[in-house]
């Protein structure tokens, strides 16, 4: 790379102006490698938002949307993961403006205690829906609904996952490069959650409760 | 540009961003919770809506942007939207039709 096309810090929480030239390129590099795995998760989810459009409305006398969807815990999730994805901006500005560490540390802390409310919250209202029949099997529209947002569940399972083994990462290795790296990727990761779950509320929820 | 004006205008990305993707969403909400139109007006205004937050989330979260520097990204996600949305689409357009046939 010549000095004129230098690699510019295409993403926020990247501070790579104290890295050499080559390296910048490389992380640049692997970072967009993370983008390409996202995308193929976009796949996953576009085609069970397919799948779940199909289903849409086969109840078979069987449980129902109307029935099963409350307004306000889809309210409280949603603004749990929209918050949450403020907290894990905090987190990049912090990553990019040399905040301590301790910094990054909360507002790691804040992401995931809001990622485990809205986990909490999609666990309790499966709860509910079990209890009063409205499982998995019961007709082809609850199935494809529990393979959607379970998926979606599942990702923000592996997301606090990946939070809890970041802050191990940045206790025994201290902000290193690598470890900056694994934030990032983490950040897009999480961001993309919510670009999901944007699409969920919209087309699961909010479809399911129009009157 | 120095440190802390950089840190200002990063800051306030995400804060704009947080801010419409609040109203965005409230706004989605409310369409359906006060039943402000017809069913079919509802789902488009709800679809529309998050369109428009997928983008506010992509610009201020995700920092895809039309500069030079983050040309790959936007390639990348939008040949990926091309594929999502002839492989989404082809499914619905066929279940939809067979089952049309079928009625």
């Amino acid at each position: 790379m010549s000095g004129v096309s230098e690699p510019e810090l295409t993403h926020a929480g990247l501070n790579l102006s104290d890295e050499p030239v080559g390296e910048r390129v490389q992380i640049n590099s692997d970072v967009f490698g993370f983008w390409v795995f996202l995308m193929t998760d976009a796949v996953l989810f576009a085609l069970l938002f397919a799948l779940y459009g199909t289903m849409e409305g086969r109840t078979a006398g069987g449980p129902s949307p109307t029935d099963d969807f409350k307004f306000h815990s889809a309210i409280w999730e949603t603004a749990a993961l929209l918050t949450s994805s403020m907290t894990y901006g905090l987190v990049s500005l912090a990553l990019k403006h040399h905040a301590r560490r301790l910094w990054i540390a909360l507002f790691l802390g804040a992401t995931f205690c809001l990622g485990a409310y809205f986990l909490g919250m999609e666990i309790h209202d499966f709860m509910d829906m079990f209890d009063h029949g409205a499982t998995p099997e019961a007709n082809g529209w609850i199935s494809s609904y529990f393979v959607l947002v379970g998926m979606h569940g599942f990702h923000v399972t592996c997301g606090l996952i990946w939070i809890i083994l970041m802050c191990l990462q940045m206790a025994v290795f201290g902000l290193d490069r690598r470890v900056k790296i694994n934030l990032i990727r983490l950040g897009l990761f999480w961001h993309f959650l919510d670009v999901v779950w944007v699409v969920i509320f919209s087309v699961v929820y909010l479809q399911g409760l129009l009157r | 540009m120095n440190v802390s004006s950089e840190l200002r205008r990063d800051a306030a990305t995400y804060a704009l961003g947080y801010a419409l993707a609040l109203v965005l969403t409230g706004c989605a909400f409310a369409t359906v919770f006060f039943n402000l139109f017809s069913k079919t007006g509802q789902f488009a205004t709800v679809l529309v809506l998050a369109f428009i937050q997928i983008l506010v989330h992509m610009r201020c979260f995700l920092h895809i942007s039309l500069k030079r520097s983050s040309r790959a990204d936007l390639q990348l996600i939008l040949f990926s939207t091309l594929i999502i949305a002839l492989m989404a689409g082809g499914t619905l357009i066929i279940l939809f039709n067979l089952q049309a046939r079928m009625m």
